[in-house]
């Protein structure tokens, strides 16, 4: 099994190089906002370890909110932030990154503080301008671009044989339509149409981390519970006269606003998000966020990481990152679906989790014991999160068309025909997957 | 307990709480304002019909609607009119993201509409006429009275026809709309609500009032100490410093979809190997309910007849669609949700519901109906056409289709999301390459992937699939409108008139 990373290298933009910068990144588009797979400066589409990948100029558009806490917001310089998910290790990445668009790269980092064009170390220097993630989503941990392009494949391929056979040989046969289907499969492997490549062996290294991680934190939790305790009832009520007390903003967003944002989006079945704004000021919000986030990337690693997030099943990737020295907080996903309905599906579904990490974030909408109300006061709770979203200049996903649901249904496809069936009712159930 | 005679029925708008179905003979009529002085003294007088029930019930109505542009044209100050959502005042066509979301492109795209498809074309004010049977021509009379002519010009008189209580292709029609809880007994506490009912708090319909979140939804509210008029109107619940421009008003979507007829009946023939029973089988796994109306959903309840099943029902008994298609119209347009995948037998069992756990991979795929649903006003136009005499090859060429109308509180959230996230959407509960069998364009996705197929999920196994469906319905035209409350189209007409004539 290939675990999957991530990797953020952000740096500052340059004094007057902006609209520059800008422009450079959307000659990389083929539409508002979507990566030409084959573009010049980084060809996306060459990789093969690359789920998503996007550019984005982070501005801090809603500075000026946290005067409303009586604090004067710290200064924040444009930074352009590059980030991606992938297969196996970050620093191999970056290597093959740098084979394969090391020209394209320098161009775009040129227009960052503390780059220069000529002899710079590409690879020492985006290790050095690269941030781990305060808590990171797989949809699927160990689910490779590779293997979803062959699983895509292979049910592409079924579902156009599958019915020319279907009357023929009886669609009440359905073993015999299964053996139908498996040496039709094995026939196009033979005349190589059809790739099914074995998962690679999990890395030891990994393996050894995960287990550490996985006993580890509940471990230490366990060990800190008494002392834990006591601190809980103190912070909840803390807390608690926070949530009273802290100002709610409801403030509308501009349709300019509104306008650059939905310009890229549903032109094809997922989205992009990424939101960007200040952690509420004092040590009990930003405690509080740092701990919820380590439990929610604790249970991102160990309990959702085979194709939902409680109640979710749109979400491909996302991730969570301290920045600015912890004052401030980015959020990225890759989802299925609108924009409205990832809301709506939060709202519904997942208010109580969005209102335990973002209720610490400035602006967001009044929760009560961080569980309660908050994403379920509609308006404010849209508002604020279309006001902090901030545009992404440039975004790629290597598998166009396919939400999440469709590939775990493809994956459960290569298992029937990995794992026979031992019944006719588990036939009959695979059939109708394709 | 209040009665549902203490709601301000008086203040409403009719159509808000009647279909006027006896009403047969309609005239929808798109208007610009040329003298905006004119329209508010035509409109001072208009005899719009309000929602208090009369026994015996009315032989004529009407009803009024208004543009942001019409609006404000009228003079109503940007400040009111900047407490609307950003749909009603950018409009239906307005934002090109807006028409890919609604799968208005291709065909339906606003460049090729009749009307409504850019801001020029945007008609100011909508009139809704209803008359019993051969009066609609003296009613059109009576309403136009003196001031009418020189306020307003006739930009089009949309086409309607009765045609019975069906569809152009059929099939019976509003046989789904949701019960208005006007006295709002029902609770919207997410405990409460695992399951799908058909009530609906008022506040998804009407503005002013609780919506299923236990929230008002946006609406313009005006300050009466800067205001001096406003004093007419009556106070937000929320707010009461303030007075409500929006309570007892509704938004009023508007589209001319043209239905293909001939085209639909004559390619389920061809597909049904011309054989009768096997073409309504079809036709009714794409509609999701039989010709005369009743569900596919097996009856579950012993002893109740199929008959009464025509609105009680759910899909729960058929989460894979083996009865109904997943991806059938109706089911698409009303999935018949709860706040759970299924009812939460204690406190332990619910909490291991809401972290997600046991569920299959193509469970809970789907949004709580109740935040998306839509009370359809629509009428239809154009000669009736029996299946029988569709697929005949000389069948008669003729525009046949329905003027769409459907009331709600918030248009993003329920006519957008409906449109998007359930009819125009190919990954609608997890179906493959299918779009809304009936309503659906035919555009392939950005990577090439078709949606022109329909999938009835089979029990024996294998899907049984029907490639390349023709578009069978295009969208002719449509608008966002704002349907006031009586008090506010009081205001409306007061305005003074020097604010007229400067829009925007």
């Amino acid at each position: 099994m290939t675990p999957q990373s991530g990797f953020m290298i952000v740096a500052a933009v340059r004094d007057g190089q902006l609209k520059d910068l800008r422009d450079l990144l959307a000659s990389m588009n083929n539409l508002p906002g979507h990566a030409d797979p084959d573009n010049e400066l980084i060809p996306f589409g060459k990789f093969e370890r690359v789920h998503f990948a996007r550019f984005v100029i982070i501005e801090a558009r809603t500075a000026q909110e946290i005067r409303e806490f009586g604090v004067t917001p710290r200064p924040w310089r444009p930074a352009l932030a590059f980030l991606g998910d992938i297969d196996g290790d970050m620093q191999t990445f970056l290597l093959e990154l740098i084979e394969r668009a090391e020209p394209g790269l320098k161009k775009i980092f040129s227009h960052c503080e503390g780059f220069s064009e000529e002899n710079q170390d590409l690879l020492g220097w985006m290790n050095a301008n690269n941030i781990n993630a305060g808590a990171n989503y797989v949809n699927w941990i160990g689910r490779t671009v590779r293997q979803i392009h062959e699983e895509a494949a292979l049910h592409r391929s079924l579902s156009i044989y599958l019915p020319k056979i279907a009357d023929d040989v009886g669609r009440e046969n359905v073993r015999a339509l299964r053996q139908k289907l498996l040496s039709y499969v094995e026939m196009e492997k033979y005349k190589g149409r059809l790739t099914l490549t074995p998962p690679e062996p999990t890395p030891p290294e990994w393996k050894m981390r995960n287990l550490l991680h996985m006993i580890g934190i509940p471990l230490i939790l366990l060990l800190l519970s008494p002392l834990l305790l006591v601190i809980a009832l103190i912070f909840a009520l803390r807390l608690r006269m926070l949530e009273r007390s802290d100002p709610e903003l409801f403030i509308r967003p501009s349709r300019e606003h509104l306008a650059e944002l939905t310009v890229q989006e549903d032109q094809d079945v997922s989205n992009q998000y990424s939101v960007f704004g200040d952690v509420k000021p004092g040590p009990v919000r930003l405690l509080t966020f740092k701990f919820i986030l380590l439990l929610t990337d604790y249970v991102a690693r160990h309990i959702y990481n085979h194709g939902f997030l409680a109640r979710i099943k749109t979400i491909h990737f996302a991730r969570w990152v301290f920045m600015d020295n912890n004052h401030r907080i980015f959020f990225a996903s890759n989802y299925d679906g609108s924009h409205e309905s990832y809301m709506d599906d939060f709202i519904n579904k997942v208010g109580w989790g969005l209102n335990l990490t973002f209720t610490n974030g400035v602006g967001y909408p009044t929760t009560r014991w961080i569980v309660k109300e908050g994403a379920n006061r509609e308006h404010a709770f849209k508002y604020t999160q279309r006001r902090h979203q901030i545009p992404t200049e440039v975004w790629y996903k290597a598998y166009p068309g396919l939400t999440a649901v469709d590939l775990a249904r493809n994956s459960r496809i290569r298992q029937g025909v990995e794992i026979r069936q031992s019944n006719d009712a588990e036939i009959r159930e695979w059939l109708s997957l394709i | 307990m209040k009665e549902s005679s203490d709601f301000e029925f008086d203040d409403l708008q009719g159509l808000l709480r009647f279909g006027y179905g006896k009403l047969t003979d309609t005239s929808f009529m798109l208007l610009n304002i040329v003298n905006a002085d004119l329209a508010k003294k035509w409109l001072e007088t208009a005899p719009v019909s309000n929602a208090v029930a009369q026994d015996p019930p009315p032989e004529t109505a009407l009803q009024i609607a208004f543009s942001v542009e019409g609006l404000r044209t009228l003079g109503l100050e940007e400040s009111v009119v900047e407490g609307f959502s950003d749909e009603f005042i950018v409009g239906m066509a307005g934002d090109e993201s807006r028409s890919r979301r609604l799968g208005d492109v291709g065909s339906n795209g606003p460049p090729q509409w009749k009307w409504g498809g850019n801001a020029v074309q945007v008609p100011h004010v909508l009139l809704l006429l209803y008359a019993t049977r051969g009066r609609i021509n003296a009613w059109q009379k009576t309403i136009e009275g003196e001031y009418f002519s020189g306020a307003f010009q006739l930009l089009q008189e949309l086409p309607t026809l009765h045609i019975g209580d069906i569809e152009p292709f059929g099939f019976p029609d509003s046989v789904s709309q949701p019960t208005v809880d006007w006295m709002q007994r029902q609770s919207t506490d997410t405990h409460e609500r695992d399951r799908y009912s058909n009530l609906l708090a008022p506040g998804e319909i009407v503005l002013g009032y609780r919506n299923e979140y236990g929230q008002y939804t946006a609406r313009p509210l005006i300050d009466s100490r800067k205001d001096k008029l406003a004093t007419m109107l009556p106070g937000a619940e929320d707010d009461p410093s303030l007075k409500d421009f929006g309570r007892n008003g509704t938004y009023l979507v508007l589209r001319q979809l043209s239905q293909d007829v001939p085209g639909f009946w004559q390619f389920l023939d061809q597909v049904a190997d011309h054989i009768p029973e096997k073409r309504e089988q079809l036709a009714a796994a794409m509609v999701g309910r039989e010709l005369d109306g009743t569900p596919l959903v097996p009856a579950h309840i012993p002893g109740i007849s199929r008959k009464e099943y025509e609105n009680d029902f759910t899909y729960d008994p058929d989460p894979k669609g083996n009865y109904c298609p997943l991806g059938a119209h109706v089911r698409r347009s009303n999935p018949r949700t709860g706040d759970l995948p299924t009812s939460a037998c204690g406190p332990l069992d619910r909490l291991i519901k809401i972290l997600g756990f046991g569920q299959r991979p193509d469970e809970d795929l789907i949004a709580s109906s109740r935040f998306h649903r839509l009370l359809r006003r629509g009428r239809t136009y154009g000669p009736v056409l029996a299946p029988k005499d569709a697929i005949k090859p000389d069948a008669p060429v003729a525009e046949r289709g329905i003027q769409f109308i459907c009331l709600v509180g918030n248009i993003s959230r329920q006519f957008e999301f409906v449109q998007n996230a359930w009819t125009m959407n190919s990954k609608f509960d997890g179906v493959q390459d299918e779009k809304d069998p009936m309503l659906g364009n035919r555009e392939p996705l950005m990577s090439g992937e078709s949606t022109d197929h329909f999938n009835s999920p089979d029990p024996s196994g294998p899907m049984r699939t029907i490639c390349h469906l023709p578009q069978f319905v295009t969208t002719l035209g449509g608008g966002y409108f704002f349907m006031p409350g009586l008090r506010a189209l009081k205001y409306i007409s007061a305005l003074p008139a020097n604010r007229t004539g400067s829009p925007s």
